[in-house]
């Protein structure tokens, strides 16, 4: 009888099972996400999702009997007072659903089943990419880490490896059969048996002279101690440290790519952008920081509003503060440009700017905007993803719509109009879908 | 023997105290009870793990597919909503026997699972014909780790998806997949000769020139014809029952590693069929001997009153029978008609009445009750077993009787109850309800043109006018033809009368 622990062993075996039963199901999948993204409040889209999967789609067919045909046997238990020949009516809900003997056991219903946050998050952004990913990332190849690279022959104490040093100063002592120290003792030990026997050999022998026994001992104890210089002499010469052996700790460095980014959300902060303008902004941000969040370690947010002029604040402020005043957007241009330059350098971090307005600038500040954008800030960013929002449809084409229209054609810059919450995750989707990079 | 000291107290368990309750129940299943089991192995695993295991059809190693993750999704979610707990052990039939337990079990728990799994189904896999006959304990686990390792090679080589396709059509024609009897010997060349001979020496010796005067019955051509067909019929070894292994030999398209993917969902198919055939027994045969093992641990004072009653209660609940009336009635449980067949027994053996004495003359009264257990466990299955253990005596006290539930008729017709004239009518019906080629359908390969137009013909035999539910016969249907790779078609024929009832056609997707 043998007892085995297996608790130890790795959990999710099935993980793959998993996998592949989320592949099958991909399309209603799809569908629940597309669902959640209208349904909840975008703050806790960073959690799971219940996915409910009808028996239709992942059924597994076997030649079966339809139950609607043919003529059954039971045998049941429990009889009360049924005689032979009775004849019982039939529920109305089926056939002989009450007797229910059906050997066929219960049928495949559809159920409900989790998917976690990861895998959430991974069908929610699939197919979604990052444009200009590449090019940024040799760009910055600037910063280096250290990472481990096997073992050295040589290199500073401090590195020396000794679980390797040590393996290799076995195999040596084995391999030119060094003794050991215990032999040594072992010899020692002997040796001094020996003397002392022929010590007091040698006091005897004053009494009754016994002179072969005599000779005996101190012969053995001569043979011990030239035992013992020859061991010495081995051990001397075959160390039992020696400088072949020693390994050390190797570290490369390997360049690495700046795996930080920079999410600057710019928001027109004027009496025109209302409530329901910003929480659709919100849920574009959101959105994209969440998106960013999976591809880099840390993603830091900025946000800027601008009237006439633009501050940085913080999140609450952000969408919730209220200010009036005219629409200046290129200030809000600048104050990113400052921050650029103050805290993010560009060839550490990957910058990211999401603009989103309800369309309205000065007129007069039309071409120091398009400047900036054209002449600094797209170069600067690795994507800039302006975002329109309004009420309704309507056929007016406002300032900044008209005045972008020009940048269309830059690679890091695009644009989108918003108009209802449940268009958010489509257009999100078109501004980020992988085959968009092969325009 | 009596009076020992107690095994363990209160309802923590540890390894030590596992071993010795192992040993203890040993020495009584061995040496007092008789029983032959092979090593055991008992593997303590957590609810995470079991819930892996029940995914893949319980066993410990499976090849990777969607339908498991699908399962244990299921299960996880039924587990964790409470709506259904999880077995306290799962047990393999390898040598030596793999027994699962949980670590959340109770010491008493763990006791009641070595008896019921690492003894009693121990037991029952070692003994019984059906799986000596048909499976190989001693290399299971080998099989299984070779097939998960050919299904990932091949997943690797050819892609997921198309062993996925593969691996689908395959799981669909599982329960055709099995052959019912033992291979027939092929006839070695040197007999057919000396048959062919001892023919034509018994025409010489019996030849009348009478015959000759006889007109002849058929065309010549026609009949040459109908022998080719007849032949090719005979290398197919047709009519073939085993749809997997028909599909795997003689599939025109197929590639290797497809018949080897068959050919591994048909091993599957096998091993499991013996547990399909024995469920009653196999469950009943574990339970009684955990419930004798028990009582005999308290009756020597190897475990406490405390133990004894936690054990009763968990005993009580899973060998329950609801009444056919009742809400949590969910047809015959395994269990306890398994448990209650074997306590007949016993019973029938030791304090038989003149009734017993008419019906089973050669086991009542016999005393040795384990001796009649042993060889009713060793060779029987569900179907014989119920045909020829159920007494009257338990009919009375289960109250069991017999329905007939016809779709052309608004009613349910009561066929027998517990009386004198209804015993052997529900013994009969009982059995069949436990015979697995009435459950199933009964398909065939009948016919393969593997010249001409290439198309594979199945017959299914329609008995009592259950005819096969189309929209799954439709599907499966084409996973066939995907695999033959040409059209196949389905007919369905009533067994009594031989007309045909339905006609399903499949073509292959290219």
């Amino acid at each position: 009888m043998q007892v085995i622990d297996r608790r130890q062993n790795p959990k999710s075996k099935s993980l793959g099972n998993r996998q592949r039963f989320l592949r099958r199901i991909k399309s209603q999948i799809r569908k629940t996400v597309k669902d959640a993204i209208e349904n909840r409040s975008v703050s806790d889209l960073d959690s799971g999702e219940k996915v409910s999967v009808t028996a239709n789609e992942i059924g597994e067919p076997t030649f079966g009997f339809d139950a609607a045909e043919g003529s059954r046997n039971y045998v049941i238990p429990g009889n009360h007072d049924y005689q032979r020949g009775d004849r019982i009516r039939k529920p109305s809900g089926g056939s002989g659903s009450g007797s229910g003997g059906s050997p066929d056991g219960d049928g495949e219903d559809a159920f409900v089943f989790m998917l976690s946050r990861d895998e959430f998050l991974n069908l929610f952004f699939e197919d979604l990419e990052l444009p200009n990913l590449a090019k940024r990332k040799l760009k910055s190849v600037a910063s280096e880490k250290w990472s481990r690279a096997g073992y050295a022959n040589d290199g500073s104490p401090q590195r020396l490896n000794k679980y390797q040093t040590m393996r290799r100063s076995l195999a040596r002592r084995i391999a030119l059969k060094r003794p050991r120290l215990h032999e040594l003792n072992r010899l020692e030990a002997e040796f001094e048996a020996a003397q002392t026997r022929a010590d007091s050999d040698d006091g005897k022998h004053s009494d009754d002279g016994k002179h072969s026994e005599d000779g005996e001992h101190s012969e053995e104890a001569e043979r011990l101690a030239r035992l013992i210089e020859e061991t010495r002499d081995r051990m001397r010469a075959v160390p039992f440290l020696d400088p072949v052996d020693l390994r050390y700790n190797r570290f490369e460095q390997t360049p690495k790519p700046a795996t930080q980014a920079v999410m600057f959300c710019l928001m027109d902060a004027s009496a025109s952008m209302t409530e329901s303008l910003k929480d659709l902004a919100k849920r574009f941000f959101i959105l994209l920081h969440l998106f960013l969040n999976r591809h880099y370690r840390s993603v830091e947010l900025v946000f800027i509003r601008h009237t006439y002029t633009a501050a940085e604040v913080d999140e609450e402020t952000f969408f919730h503060g209220r200010e009036t005043g005219g629409t200046v957007v290129s200030s809000a241009l600048e104050e990113m440009l400052r921050i650029i330059r103050e805290r993010y350098p560009v060839q550490d971090w990957n910058i990211y700017a999401a603009q989103a307005s309800d369309g309205h600038n000065f007129d007069h500040d039309m071409p120091r905007t398009i400047a900036l954008l054209q002449r600094e800030i797209l170069d600067l960013c690795q994507y800039y993803a302006y975002i329109e929002v309004g009420e309704e449809e309507s056929s007016y084409v406002s300032a900044l719509w008209s005045g972008y229209a020009q940048l269309e054609s830059h690679p890091h810059f695009a644009r989108a109009c918003v108009l209802d919450p449940t268009e958010i995750y489509p257009v999100f989707h078109k501004l980020f879908a992988s085959n968009r990079q092969a325009s | 023997m009596d009076n020992r000291t107690l095994l363990y107290e209160g309802s923590e368990w540890d390894f030590n105290h596992l071993r010795r309750v192992h040993d203890a129940i040993e020495e009584i299943a061995i040496d007092e009870m008789g029983l032959n089991v092979y090593r055991n192995q008992i593997e303590v695993i957590t609810s995470d793990q079991m819930l892996d295991a029940y995914a893949s059809f319980g066993m410990p190693l499976m090849y990777s597919h969607w339908s498991f993750g699908k399962r244990y999704s299921r299960e996880a979610l039924l587990y964790r909503k409470g709506a259904q707990s999880l077995a306290y052990e799962l047990v393999i039939n390898s040598d030596p026997c793999v027994a699962y337990v949980i670590e959340e079990n109770s010491m008493t728990m763990q006791t009641l699972v070595i008896a019921h799994a690492c003894f009693g189904h121990n037991h029952f896999f070692k003994n019984n014909y059906l799986f000596r006959q048909w499976t190989h304990a001693e290399r299971v686990l080998d099989d299984l780790a070779y097939a998960k390792r050919f299904i990932a090679e091949c997943e690797e080589r050819y892609g997921m998806q198309t062993v996925e396709r593969t691996l689908d059509a395959a799981h669909a024609l599982m329960s055709q997949g099995v052959s019912r009897y033992a291979p027939q010997r092929p006839v070695r060349p040197q007999d057919a000769v000396l048959k062919a001979e001892s023919r034509k020496s018994h025409h010489e010796a019996t030849y009348n020139d009478l015959w000759r005067t006889l007109p002849k019955a058929k065309e010549d051509a026609e009949k040459e014809d109908t022998a080719e067909q007849e032949f090719d019929a005979a290398a197919l070894r047709l009519p073939e029952e085993n749809l997997l292994r028909f599909l795997s030999l003689h599939a025109p398209k197929l590639k290797d590693w497809q018949r080897e993917v068959l050919d591994i969902v048909r091993k599957t198919a096998q091993y499991f069929y013996p547990q399909q055939q024995t469920q009653l027994m196999n469950e009943g045969c574990a339970t009684f001997i955990h419930y004798q093992i028990m009582n005999r641990l308290h009756q020597t004072g190897q475990v406490n009153e405390a133990a004894m009653l936690e054990f009763l209660h968990m005993h009580t609940a899973v060998v329950t029978q609801p009444d056919f009336d009742d809400k949590r009635f969910r047809g015959l449980n395994p269990y306890a008609l398994g448990f209650a067949m074997m306590k007949d027994i016993h019973r029938i053996c030791q304090s038989p009445e003149p009734e017993d004495e008419e019906w089973f003359p050669d086991i009542a009264g016999r005393g040795d009750f384990m001796s009649v257990l042993r060889d009713a466990w060793a060779d029987f299955r569900d179907e014989s077993f119920v045909l020829q253990f159920l007494s009257p005596h338990l009919i009375r006290k289960m109250r069991l009787f017999a329905v007939r539930d016809a779709s052309d008729s608004p009613h349910l017709s009561v066929e027998a109850i517990h009386d004198e004239s209804g015993y052997r009518e529900i013994r009969h019906r009982l059995a069949q309800q436990y015979d697995l080629s009435k459950r199933d359908p009964e398909i065939e390969v009948t016919e393969a043109d593997l010249k001409g137009n290439r198309r594979l013909v199945l017959t299914h035999r329609v008995r009592d006018g259950k005819t096969l539910s189309s929209t799954n016969c439709n599907r499966v249907l084409r996973h066939v033809a995907n695999l033959w790779g040409y059209r196949v078609r389905l007919i369905e024929v009533d067994a009594d009368t031989g007309h045909t009832l339905n006609n399903y056609d499949a073509v292959a997707l290219p």
